[in-house]
């Protein structure tokens, strides 16, 4: 994955990606005002005089963004910088009512950090790969043109006006779409942990603009042009692979690269431009002397810290290490923040339940979650968020096969039955009188009749195909409806087919 | 009885606040005579001077049968109650409109009011009416104005050619000195409060930087705008001042310190204290009354037992170029906002798109002044002259305040002239900026170092116009500014005011 190459007409070409993700900040205010940041409230029911940009309105930093700025900075492994300051980007549009965004762009709140991308997750050969993380600084959102209200004019929504983002700007280390993909997937996996950032790239919580360009492998990097605004993994991955390939066709036919700001088109896939360096605004820079400069304070900084959860790092290495789990698991299961959640309560209940410690029973659960749950919950079209069987009444199934009182294949039935009647999994199985027996006499009478019906098996088996074995176990399974306990059967099996 | 009453009413508009503020308390009189008294002559003098944008008589009417009613109960009352007064056109009014002297906001109403005016009306103020001003806050004469000039109520003896009242406060300033109002409030970007003040006959004081909420204060330059008082002697400032200090969560650059007691606290005594004279204000050509008045400000700082110390301030001459850096800086990104989008004016000429909308927009609503000053800050903070320009500003910004702190290690206040000169025929200098903002020469450094300033009457030139002295005082010491300035006003016996022409 890391020698991702475009061969072109005369020769190889390597992708020098980086991107600067915009995460919206998840708060009840916005950045600088009171105003609430729900999303898909109606238009303008959100704004207040300050972000409507009244006449002697002032901006005042809202303490939970800065502390979940300096959060995320922290679970990157970033330099926070105790000293920040806020500056004035400068530009007319109808969506910025103040006529300038407040931003950082001298002092940012977050410096230099880092995030590891696992290259291939099906592949652990593949290895890892750390993407440098060049500062996180804090800025507002501007409003929305609304140009489909009016035939001849166009409508403002100022609801996200002043809403509060973290700007995540990434060095150019990526080479590939793939890695671009594992980057922001990364990102926003982390985002979710610290609880940042909602990471609802479709509500456009996340948003990646994308800078490229391409080199022969080993020179100097290419003139990169930049494409905004990408909001899902996929479209950055297709803009990725669009704009390189339409800059390699570019430079194989003499042209040169221009240094612009491009749009893509989720339609077709394809990046068209929007304006080039020279129509590029001067935004004049300068600190907001509306603004004293942000100090924070060394216990701001350690609750900070203290208030930081299990990282999906360091979570990952536990399932694996002391949990015992699969490496695929673990990155199933630590994959999303809600789902490792789901996960532990399910463990700690199982653990309750079954009077066991948690790594005793996290296997069980982990094979059982991500196959028997995941499988059934893709079958109803619903996510674990939604799921009708809650962790705790998971356990009590699973505590079920871990006494014997119900074998495996029981058990799949039995959460059927839990999903379509959100009854509990004792409770079904006393109804449906799936209690696996452990009857001698039962198996026994059971094995003695799937023996008679069929002799001429039993010849062969004694003759030497042992692989029938399988098929008497089956057939006795079938003649108990399932409710052997599977150890005995095989027991009394062996016993009697000598 | 009724040529009585008509008497009280006249003699009531000689009084200032403290009097008012006694008078209404110990009831002598009621609020209600008083905003009366008030009311009947600013609509007296609204047609000769144009002080005001609009005036209020029904606001200053109700809050005065507030303070009486507060009163009849026995309930206390507030350290403004029963003195109406004019508020600068800068402040947001709720439900009065509110233009900054701009036609880019005529018929702007706001819906909220600013900290400042609320504290004032917390206070028992009652409101006359908007003050006119320099558009935006832009001048020194208040010649810039969109909604006509203020005409200063001083005349040179018989002659009527009509004078400036100073600016930005020019409103304020004019009517404070016509006694149209006992009080005004002002504001003071580079010496707006301080030279209206001087070219008026009356006293002013802009408070050390975050003093003041700016919450509700229409921008100009951010880092310098400080609202203040002013009236017609050092007392009444303090009173006033007091009433509109205070830490405002809404504003992030207001000051989280408590309001003294400064009214308790004047005290003209100078024994012990160290009064500045820096040298590099007395610059060549100096204008011989300011030179006389200043060593009359001299000689009365000693009369009141203060120790004479002749200082230096070296990067003084630098403060103009940086004051006219930096604030048009600020003051072309704060602007941005009249777009014509949400508020204010709005000029969409047939087809326009949005860019043309602003052009419009904005080449009708400001004046020449603002336009020159936005195109000023556009350029400094441009890419490729930012860092000569405003980061070079920035730098010796820094060091006049140093030069400022340094004085103060050895000296407790600093003594200069207000203004250049006295008051100047409206006309004289509207033609050449550069001329105007030598007005600001001794108002400008304060305003970049953030102390706390005042201009008091010291006299009168050759051609009968006031004159001021200045005084300048540590970060937060506005009691050291305001007994200095006290020291001043008993000696200088200041008791010239215009004739009533109108």
């Amino acid at each position: 994955m890391s020698s991702y190459r475009i061969q072109g007409a005369t020769g190889e070409w390597e992708v020098v990606i980086g991107l600067e993700v915009h995460a919206q900040i998840t708060t009840q205010a916005k950045l600088f005002s009171g105003s609430a940041t729900a999303f898909g409230a109606e238009p303008n029911t959100q704004v207040s005089l300050v972000d409507a940009a009244m006449p002697g309105m002032l901006p005042v930093p809202n303490r939970e963004c800065i502390r979940q700025a300096v959060r995320t900075g922290m679970a990157i492994d970033a330099q926070i910088n105790k000293w920040s300051r806020f500056d004035r980007k400068n530009y007319f549009y109808a969506d910025l009512p103040q006529g300038y965004q407040i931003s950082q762009l001298y002092h940012p709140l977050v410096g230099e950090g880092q995030i590891e991308i696992v290259l291939d997750e099906k592949n652990p050969e593949a290895g890892t790969k750390v993407i440098g993380i060049e500062r996180i600084h804090v800025e507002q959102d501007a409003g929305k043109l609304m140009h489909d209200q009016h035939p001849t004019m166009s409508y403002v929504d100022l609801n996200r006006s002043g809403v509060a983002l973290m700007e995540i700007v990434s060095r150019p280390d990526m080479r590939s779409p793939a890695e671009a993909g594992a980057y922001l997937t990364k990102l926003r996996q982390i985002l979710r942990y610290v609880g940042s950032c909602d990471g609802n790239m479709d509500q456009g919580s996340m948003r990646a603009d994308v800078n490229v360009s391409v080199r022969r492998p080993g020179e100097e990097f290419g003139t990169r042009t930049e494409t905004k605004n990408v909001n899902s993994v996929r479209f950055v991955m297709a803009a990725i692979e669009h704009e390189a390939s339409r800059q390699v066709d570019v430079l194989e036919a003499g042209g040169k690269i221009v240094q612009e700001t491009r749009l893509f088109d989720p339609g077709t896939g394809t990046t068209r431009s929007m304006r080039s360096k020279e129509d590029a605004h001067d935004y004049r820079y300068f600190p907001d002397p509306d603004l004293l400069p942000l100090e924070l304070s060394d216990a701001f900084l350690e609750e900070c810290r203290a208030s930081l959860p299990e990282l999906p790092d360091a979570k990952r290495a536990r399932y694996t290490e002391t949990l015992g789990l699969s490496a695929y698991n673990a990155a199933v299961l630590t994959a999303d923040v809600d789902t490792a959640a789901w996960f532990e309560t399910l463990i700690t209940a199982s653990a309750a339940k079954q009077g066991k410690d948690e790594a005793a029973v996290a296997k069980q659960a982990a094979n059982w979650l991500t196959s028997e749950l995941f499988g059934a919950l893709n079958k109803l079209g619903k996510g674990l968020e939604d799921s009708p069987v809650s962790p705790e009444a998971a356990a009590e199934l699973l505590s079920l096969v871990g006494d014997g009182t119900i074998s495996g294949s029981i058990a799949k039935q039995v959460l059927e039955k839990m999903l379509e009647t959100g009854d509990g999994a004792a409770a079904i199985v006393e109804r449906e009188g799936l209690k696996q027996t452990t009857d001698t006499g039962a198996i026994e009478a059971a094995v003695d009749a799937v023996l008679a019906a069929n002799a001429d098996k039993v010849e062969q088996y004694r003759g030497g195909k042992e692989a029938l074995f399988g098929f008497f176990v089956g057939q006795t399974m079938k003649a108990m409806a399932g409710k052997g306990n599977p150890q005995l059967v095989n027991q009394v099996l062996k016993a009697k087919l000598g | 009885m009724r040529n009585h009453r008509f008497e009280l009413m006249t003699d009531l508009t000689e009084l200032g606040v403290a009097a008012l503020r006694d008078g209404v308390a110990g009831g002598a009189f009621t609020a209600t005579e008083v905003a009366q008294a008030f009311n009947a002559a600013v609509e007296a003098a609204q047609g000769a001077l144009n002080a005001f944008i609009v005036t209020t008589p029904d606001a200053a009417l109700a809050a005065a049968a507030k303070v009486d009613a507060m009163r009849a109960a026995g309930q206390p009352l507030g350290k403004m109650a029963g003195v109406p007064i004019g508020m600068k056109d800068l402040f947001a009014t709720k439900g009065v409109q509110t233009t900054a002297a701009s036609k880019i906001l005529e018929g702007f109403v706001p819906p909220y009011e600013s900290t400042v005016s609320q504290k004032l009306w917390d206070a028992g103020a009652g409101m006359l009416g908007k003050l006119n001003l320099d558009q935006f806050a832009m001048g020194s004469s208040n010649e810039t104005s969109g909604f006509g000039k203020v005409i200063s109520p001083w005349r040179k003896g018989d002659d009527t050619t009509p004078l400036a009242p100073g600016g930005s406060s020019g409103g304020s300033s004019a009517a404070v000195a016509a006694r149209i109002a006992p009080a005004a409030t002002g504001t003071d970007t580079g010496g707006s409060i301080r030279q209206p003040a001087a070219f008026t006959g009356i006293s002013g004081i802009k408070p050390t930087y975050g003093r003041c909420s700016r919450w509700g204060v229409v921008a100009f330059a951010s880092s310098l705008d400080q609202a203040g008082p002013m009236a017609r002697d050092v007392r009444d400032c303090a009173i006033m001042l007091e009433a509109m200090a205070g830490f405002d969560p809404k504003d992030s650059t207001s000051l989280d310190l408590p309001v003294p007691a400064w009214e308790a606290g004047l005290n003209a005594d100078l024994r012990g204290k160290k009064v500045g004279i820096p040298r590099e204000y007395r610059v060549d050509g100096l204008d011989a009354d300011v030179a006389k008045s200043w060593d009359d400000g001299i000689a009365w700082l000693k009369d009141a037992g203060a120790e004479i110390v002749d200082i230096s301030l070296p990067h003084t001459k630098y403060a103009l170029p940086t004051y006219y850096i930096i604030a048009p800086a600020e003051a072309s990104s704060n602007l941005a906002r009249y777009d014509g989008v949400r508020y204010g004016l709005r000029d969409l000429p047939e087809g326009a798109n949005l860019q043309e909308m602003y052009a419009a927009t904005r080449a009708a609503g400001f004046g020449d002044e603002v336009k020159r000053r936005i195109l000023i800050g556009t350029y400094v903070l441009s890419a490729g002259f930012y860092d000569a320009y405003y980061t070079q500003a920035q730098k010796v910004r820094a060091l006049i305040s140093q030069d400022f702190m340094k004085a103060f290690e050895t000296v407790d206040v600093i003594l200069t002239p207000t203004a250049p000169s006295a008051a100047f025929p409206l006309g004289q200098k509207s033609t050449d900026p550069v001329e105007m903002y030598l007005n600001d020469v001794f108002s400008v450094p304060a305003s970049l170092a953030g102390l706390p300033a005042m201009s008091v009457p010291a006299g009168l030139s050759r051609d009968g116009l006031p004159l001021g002295l200045h005084v300048i005082g540590r970060p937060l010491d506005e009691q050291g500014v305001l007994n200095a300035s006290l020291a001043l006003e008993q000696r200088a016996q200041f008791s010239a005011k215009p004739g009533k022409w109108w």
